[in-house]
Order: structure tokens, then C-alpha cells, then sequence
């Protein structure tokens, strides 16, 4: 009985792993009651976080943000457009989020994912309301010209925490993206430099080449399951504990949404403020984790 | 501090409410509500044989259907579906019929504001005259913050696109037991408090939000009351008819 052999370790970890597919609930409350998950973070740890940004070469900006194995892609394209009446000021931005079959065996291209819209709505709804970009700001000439933005999210890779990756990744591709030229042609219009070959002539933006980003919105989603609150939660969390909260705070510490879709717990007070707290902490690491991806591309 | 509302309500005054149960035949139950001049119509169809293809068949189903007043269906109304069917989910008993699907198909039929927490009202509602076992009602409330920080229950339209934030809050009805107080108390705070459903739009602080959770609160108790009242007299009116 003492001595291991080949043979009896893999059938151990056969039993391990058909007891979680079996009593996925039964084997997490195992580990809660020691205040860790399966996958040994402790409760209250995001899982790790990376970006890369200027991974689209054609893009204007673009970043792929990995929270653990949820991979998104971002990138963002810029047109010169006329502003419409109301507000000959202001710039539009477009956003669009894709979740390509490449992401989930559940998607089939005649067959879309029912979080897709979801997540799309409120991406919108969060980057427009947060006041992370100020549309003035993309304006070129008043009344005459300005930049449209089209943003598109491609989700690369399914495994929880779909809005804060995408979150993330728009973030980043935002922070960090080089406005093109633009330059007045024959016809008195305002185009692109590069495209119609006007390099040589004189740029009608040359000193706004970089969009300035007043309050960044950072996102945390956790899983509440009696009385544990679970951070970042992964696609088998999720399925198993049905009650997700997101908060968004903005790097001033407001409140940009709170959105917790029903489920079988409720929360009261104590499990919000908890909630707000690793949110909290998890903007500093997240602010860490974009200014270091910056600086890597100012250096180069 | 004197807030000035557009129809002379305080800032915690609720719209005049209104919902009759049982108004369509066909459905297995019905139930119109309205908020002043929001009118919602929720009908329930259920439990019906077999659940969809990625539910788990342990469970009943429940599968919401939203139609806008005008216009075809986007994003948005695929948001308030799932909204709608989580906190649905969560107060239903959903192991008393399993392998079971219960379709509520929600119509907007005029929008003045408070459109998300009318509609998961008047669901509520219907889900009781269909009879399907709950654990307890759902109380949608909506509360706006504005720019100078005061917070106003159930806006109109017009002030829901003026004010800087506003929160569409859930909570469980409030409780009357017969129990002593003090023992339907989770982590110290009463099953009222807990929130079901949070979604919350532009940016307020969190201070601000924290006070519109005990507005909310306040305020679903009223509504509880009102729902309370509303059940009594209509099912001692049925049991005249019969």
C-alpha cells in the first residue's frame, strides 16, 4: 500500500480528474474550505495577465490582451469621415466584437455564441460611458473632417472573464496607437497621406498624433458561491457557480458599472464591497501591467 | 434638498403602478404592468416538454423572448433577454419540473423610463399567474444619480437621458414572518437586502452607488407591499367567480 507504482498514479489521477467532471461542485468546495481552487491561486488572485501591443501590423492600434488562457484581440482602424450635423465637433468610434468559431467548440459559424451580444453591449455601453476617450478629440477640422474609429474585438480563446480581457484589450490598443497623417489634396478634401501618396506635403495634423485618454476603465469579474468570493473566475468556475459579478472602476476610483445579471446568490453589502476591494486592487496591477507594455514600445 | 421633478414628484415618490393579471386566454398566464407611462406585457408559457441544447437537463429551462415596441431586434434586446433569464432563473425553483422549459415572452408597449425593471415586474407577475414555484418575487426598482449627487427613484424618460448615472436594482420582496426577528438574518442583514440583479450605467462614485442600494431598498419595500395587495385581491376575486 505504501510504495507508489506507475500504474497506481495514473489511475488516481483517472479517479481525480472523473470526480471533477462528475461532482465539479463537490470537488471546489473541497478546495474552498482550504481558501484555494483547484489550480492552486489562492481565491482572491486574477490569473496571469499579459499584453502586447502593435500585434496587428496593418492596424492603426492594436493590442492582444491574455488574462490566463482568454486571449483577445483588438485593433482599431481609422477613416476620415465628415461629422454629422449636431456635432460638427466630434469624432465617432465604431465598435464591433467579434467570437470567430476559432474560440469555443460551442461556436459554429451559423450558430453564434449567446454571450456574444451581450459582451458587445456592454463593452459599448462601458468604453462610451466611461469618457475614456473624448470625442472632440478626434475631430480634424470643425464641421469638416474628423476620425472615424472603427474598433473590432476578435475573442481568440474562451476560458472565463470574456469582458475583462476584451476590456483590457481595447484599453491597450487605445493607449497606445500613432495617428495617422492626413493632408489636404487636389480637391480640397482631407485624406490620408499615405494613401494618395501626399507624403511630401504638409501634414494638417502634425502636432495631434496621439489621442490623450482621460480616466482608463479597469474591470474585474468575480464568482460569488456562498459565502466565497472567487477573482477571475475560469470558463469551468463559471459554468459550475452561476452567480457573476463584473465592476469596472476607472482609474479614479468611480464606479463605471456594477453588473451582476441575477443568479442564486445574492449579494449583500459585504460581498459588494469585497467585490469593489479586489477590483480595486486589481486596477493597480492592471495600470502596472499597461505602463510597462508601453514603456517596452516608446524604448523601441 | 428640494429637487425639482418635471411631474412635481419628490425625489423618492414612485410613479403610479398598475398591474392586472390573467388578461390573455391562450397563454398559461399573463400579467400587464406599468409605471406611469411605461406599459410592459409579460405572458408565460410553461413548463413545456424537453429543455434547449446546451441546458443542463437536471433543471427546468427558462427561455426569454424580448419584443421592442418598433424596430428589430439587436444587441440590446439580446442584453435585456439574458438579464431577464438570469434573474428569472434565480427565483425559480428549478428542480420541481425538470427537463422542462418555461418560455416568457416579454412586449414593450411604451417606453418612459424604467423600461428593464417594469418588464422584470410584469415577468414576475406572470410567472405567478402561470403558477410556477418560486422562492420569492423579484422587485425591480431604477435609480438615477445626477450631476450634483442627489439620487431620484423611477425616472421618466427625459430625466433617465439627463441624469449622469442611473442603476436598475433587483431584490427579493420584503418578508413578514411570523418567525421571530433576527432569525431570517443572513451574515446580519435581512434576505431583503440582498440584491438579485445589478446593472448600472455611466459613471457615478461608489459612495453614490451604496446610496442608491439603500434608496432601492426603501423603495422595493413599497413595492412589495404594493405586490402583496395586488395578489390578495386578485386571487380573493377569482375565488368569487368560481
Amino acid at each position: 500500500m505504501g510504495l507508489p507504482n506507475a500504474s497506481g498514479d495514473l489511475s488516481t489521477e483517472v479517479e481525480v480528474d472523473a470526480f471533477r467532471r462528475l461532482f465539479p461542485l463537490r470537488l471546489y468546495e473541497k478546495h474552498l474550505l482550504e481558501s484555494i481552487r483547484p489550480d492552486a491561486r489562492p481565491l482572491g488572485r486574477a490569473r496571469e495577465t499579459t499584453i502586447a501591443l502593435g500585434a496587428v501590423a496593418s492596424a492603426n492600434g492594436s493590442a492582444l490582451a491574455k488574462i490566463g488562457s482568454t486571449t483577445m484581440l483588438a485593433a482599431i482602424k481609422m477613416e476620415v469621415m465628415t461629422p454629422s450635423l449636431e456635432t460638427p465637433d466630434e469624432g465617432c468610434i465604431a465598435i464591433d466584437f467579434h467570437m470567430p468559431p476559432i474560440c469555443s467548440p460551442i461556436v459554429r459559424p451559423g450558430r453564434p455564441d449567446e454571450a456574444a451580444p451581450v459582451v458587445a453591449k456592454q463593452l459599448s455601453d462601458t468604453i462610451l460611458s466611461s469618457g475614456m476617450i473624448n470625442l472632440k478629440e478626434l475631430s480634424l477640422v470643425s464641421g469638416k473632417a474628423a476620425w472615424m474609429a472603427y474598433l473590432d474585438i476578435y475573442c481568440l480563446d474562451v476560458d472565463g472573464a470574456l469582458f475583462d480581457t476584451a476590456l483590457l484589450s481595447v484599453v491597450a490598443a487605445f493607449s497606445y496607437f500613432p495617428v495617422p497623417v492626413v493632408s489636404l489634396n487636389d480637391d480640397g478634401k482631407i485624406v490620408l497621406s499615405e494613401e494618395q501618396g501626399l507624403s511630401d506635403r504638409e501634414p494638417v495634423n502634425k502636432e495631434k498624433r496621439k489621442i490623450n485618454l482621460s480616466s482608463i476603465p479597469f474591470s474585474l469579474t468575480c464568482v460569488l458561491h456562498k459565502n466565497y468570493i472567487l477573482a477571475d473566475p475560469t470558463a469551468e468556475e463559471e459554468s459550475i457557480m452561476d452567480t457573476i459579478v463584473t465592476v469596472v472602476l476607472d482609474s479614479s476610483s468611480q464606479l463605471v458599472s456594477l453588473h451582476k445579471p441575477g443568479g442564486t446568490v445574492l449579494a449583500y453589502t459585504s460581498a459588494i464591497q469585497d467585490c469593489i476591494a479586489l477590483t480595486r486592487q486589481r486596477v493597480k496591477e492592471l495600470q502596472k501591467i499597461l505602463e510597462e507594455a508601453i514603456s517596452g514600445m516608446e524604448v523601441d | 434638498m428640494e429637487v425639482d421633478r418635471e411631474d412635481g414628484r419628490s425625489q423618492n415618490q414612485l410613479r403610479p403602478l398598475a398591474c392586472s393579471r390573467n388578461i390573455l386566454h391562450r397563454a398559461h398566464g399573463s400579467a400587464s404592468w406599468s409605471q406611469g407611462d411605461t406599459k410592459v406585457l409579460a405572458a408565460v408559457y410553461g413548463p413545456k416538454a424537453g429543455t434547449k441544447k446546451n441546458e443542463n437537463p437536471e433543471k427546468a429551462c427558462i427561455e426569454v423572448i424580448w419584443k421592442p415596441k418598433t424596430g428589430q431586434i439587436g444587441k440590446p434586446e439580446k442584453e435585456y433577454e439574458m438579464i431577464l433569464k438570469r434573474t428569472l432563473e434565480s427565483i425559480c425553483i428549478l428542480t420541481v419540473n425538470p427537463n422542462t422549459t418555461t418560455s416568457i415572452i416579454v412586449q414593450v408597449v411604451n417606453d418612459d423610463g424604467a423600461l428593464l425593471p417594469s418588464a422584470i415586474n410584469a415577468a414576475c407577475m406572470a410567472l405567478v399567474d402561470a403558477g410556477i414555484p418560486m422562492k420569492h418575487l423579484a422587485v425591480a426598482i431604477c435609480c438615477c444619480v445626477a450631476k450634483s449627487g442627489y439620487v431620484i427613484l423611477d425616472p421618466t424618460k427625459l430625466e433617465e437621458q439627463k441624469m449622469k448615472a442611473f442603476a436598475y436594482l433587483v431584490f427579493p420582496n420584503s418578508v413578514r414572518s411570523v418567525l421571530p426577528e433576527g432569525s431570517l438574518r443572513v451574515e446580519g442583514e435581512p434576505i431583503e437586502n440582498g440584491i438579485i440583479t445589478s446593472v448600472t450605467h455611466g459613471i457615478m462614485s461608489v459612495a453614490d452607488y451604496f446610496y442608491c442600494l439603500e434608496r432601492g431598498r426603501a423603495a422595493s419595500v413599497k413595492l412589495s407591499d404594493f405586490l402583496r395587495r395586488n395578489l390578495q385581491q386578485q386571487s380573493t376575486d377569482s375565488s368569487k367567480a368560481g
